[in-house]
């Protein structure tokens, strides 16, 4: 479990990124952060393994309160997916997938076997190991970024925007392998975007946050969707629901499914005659 | 023609003595501009100071610095030390400002996604911004190498043995061969070191390699099906 209680960070330069938030993360679940740009969500992911520390307030760790662990060594039982994979540009797939046990003293010949199972549990083809970053597609470089994430066996994994950069076919696919991975491992998913049907497909708890990481709402997608606290909570699922709110119109004794412009989406068939 | 016939012997001599002459500012150069180059990268305090110094080293010319150095140094102005430390300084000088700007050229996003891995921060520099440097330090050292290279033949002035004897000596005598043989052995060591240095790089940064092939095939393949449509 992850606990942020008040915490505030306020960056040199007077930026208020996040103000005295206090947030729960449950243990071996996803946790969705979801908001617009600029409103502290990988603020919030790097106060997790200290990339920034918190101005004021306390995040614990399973009850350890980060600010006393040293950071080399948290960051190396985290594992992080950055916005933008961060993958080392002079290091071949398979030597990026093991950085971190490799510093963690991992012997060659063990982190190579290791490396290459991630690679399969990512659905990333072996025949790829040996290439560099530059070489792979976009939507491989992330499975790469993922699997870079898994290699310690990390009880936590951060995610932030982990598939923002691929077209929406391969989002779906790395979306589905998340679900897939995360049933049988059961990580403490700490996961970023401002997309919030990804939001809603991933996370157990989803987290809408305002500007200066005001928590909007918390709660499941179901949750969050059925009863939105707020204005904003609304408006910022708004647009989606409008897709979702979808009305039943009679035309010529069919039953035709509309969204909200009018534009039919479906006909509206009975259970036994639409087989 | 008689003249390179009867003197083979001197212009390999004086070829072997110039590489010699070459190597010592080329490698301290390198070496030394690496930690000046981290000095006025990573800290803005000694940024300005440590750049506008090299700045100013390099504007010295070369004669009054064979002529400054001797009585600093308490060496003797026909000494070798007193050629190669010269051309040192001119190495450091060239070669901290592309020391900086080579590390300048790492991406953030990397450097912060090591930091996020766990690198310490000697740790990191070692094995990501060293590495990741390296393009831009191989392209300014292969400039300092060629302009030491050249350099070592003004060294005759204070009496060093390189091929820059060829030329004065040549020009003294009238005799074209030898002034020509003396240009195109220094442009052979020139390229000589050149070489080496961008096969260094390939066996040291392959992934440089990959990427420049990667761009390649890419607009190999833009061209093709542009080509076909
Ligand atoms: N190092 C920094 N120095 C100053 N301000 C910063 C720094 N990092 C982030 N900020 C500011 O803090 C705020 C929150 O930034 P953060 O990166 O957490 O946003 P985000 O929610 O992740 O946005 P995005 O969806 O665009 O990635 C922004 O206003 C940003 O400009
Ligand atoms: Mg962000």
């Amino acid at each position: 479990m992850i606990e942020f209680r008040s915490v505030t960070k306020r960056f040199p330069d007077g930026t208020s990124a996040v103000s005295n938030l206090d947030l729960v993360i449950p243990a071996h679940q996803t946790t969705v952060l979801v908001g617009s740009s600029g409103c502290g969500k990988t603020t919030i992911l790097r106060m997790i393994n200290r990339m920034v520390d918190a101005t004021s307030g306390t995040i614990e760790i399973d009850g350890d309160d980060v600010a006393t662990l040293e950071p080399v060594r948290l960051r190396r039982r985290i594992g992080y997916v950055m916005q933008n994979t961060g993958l080392l540009p002079h290091r071949r797939v398979l030597e990026n997938i093991v950085t971190v046990p490799r510093l963690n003293g991992m012997p060659k010949a063990e982190a190579t076997e290791l490396g290459l199972r991630l690679m399969d549990t990512v659905g990333l083809d072996r025949g790829l190991a040996r290439r560099y970053p530059s070489q792979l597609s976009g939507g491989q470089q992330q499975r790469v970024g993922v699997a870079r994430g898994l290699a310690v066996d990390p009880n936590i994994l951060l995610m932030d925007e982990p598939f923002g950069a691929v077209d929406p076919i391969v989002r779906a696919e790395l979306q589905t392998e998340l679900m897939r991975l995360q049933v049988t491992l059961g990580k403490t998913v700490v996961f970023v975007t401002h997309d919030i049907d990804e939001a809603f497909l991933l996370g157990d708890q989803v987290v809408i946050l305002q500007q200066h990481a005001v928590v909007a709402q918390r709660g499941t997608p179901g949750e969050i969707l059925a009863h939105p606290a707020s204005g904003f909570v609304s408006d910022f699922i708004g647009a989606e629901r409008g897709k979702r709110a979808l009305r039943i119109v009679e035309t010529n004794g069919s039953r035709v499914v509309v969204d909200a412009d009018g534009r039919p989406a479906g006909v509206l068939v009975d259970g036994k005659n639409g087989s | 023609m008689t003249w390179l016939g009867s003197n083979v012997g001197l212009v390999a001599e004086l070829s072997l003595h110039h590489v010699q002459l070459s190597l010592l500012p080329i490698v301290v150069g390198f070496v030394a501009a690496v930690p000046l180059g981290v000095l006025a990268w990573r800290f803005k305090l000694t940024r300005g100071l440590t750049l506008t110094i090299v700045g100013l080293l390099y504007t010295i010319p070369s004669l009054a610095l064979f002529v400054l150095l001797p009585p600093l140094l308490g060496i003797s102005f026909l000494s070798e030390a007193n050629v190669v430390i010269a051309l040192s300084i001119y190495a450091v000088a060239l070669m901290t400002r592309s020391a900086a700007d080579a590390f300048g050229s790492v991406d953030p996003v990397v450097r912060r996604s090591a930091a996020a891995m766990g690198y310490s921060s000697l740790g990191r520099f070692w094995a990501v911004e060293l590495p990741l440097a390296g393009p831009v330090l191989l392209a300014g050292l292969r400039v300092v190498a060629v302009s030491t290279v050249s350099l070592v033949t003004v060294g005759v002035l204070v009496g060093s043995r390189s091929l820059g004897y060829l030329f004065m000596n040549g020009l003294q005598r009238s005799i074209p061969v030898e002034i020509l043989s003396g240009i195109v052995m220094t442009v052979v060591i020139a390229l000589a070191f050149d070489g080496i240095l961008v096969l260094l790089g390939r066996l040291l940064m392959p992934w440089t390699r990959a990427e420049t092939t990667s761009r390649r095939v890419a607009r190999r393949l833009r061209l093709t099906v542009g080509g076909g449509s």
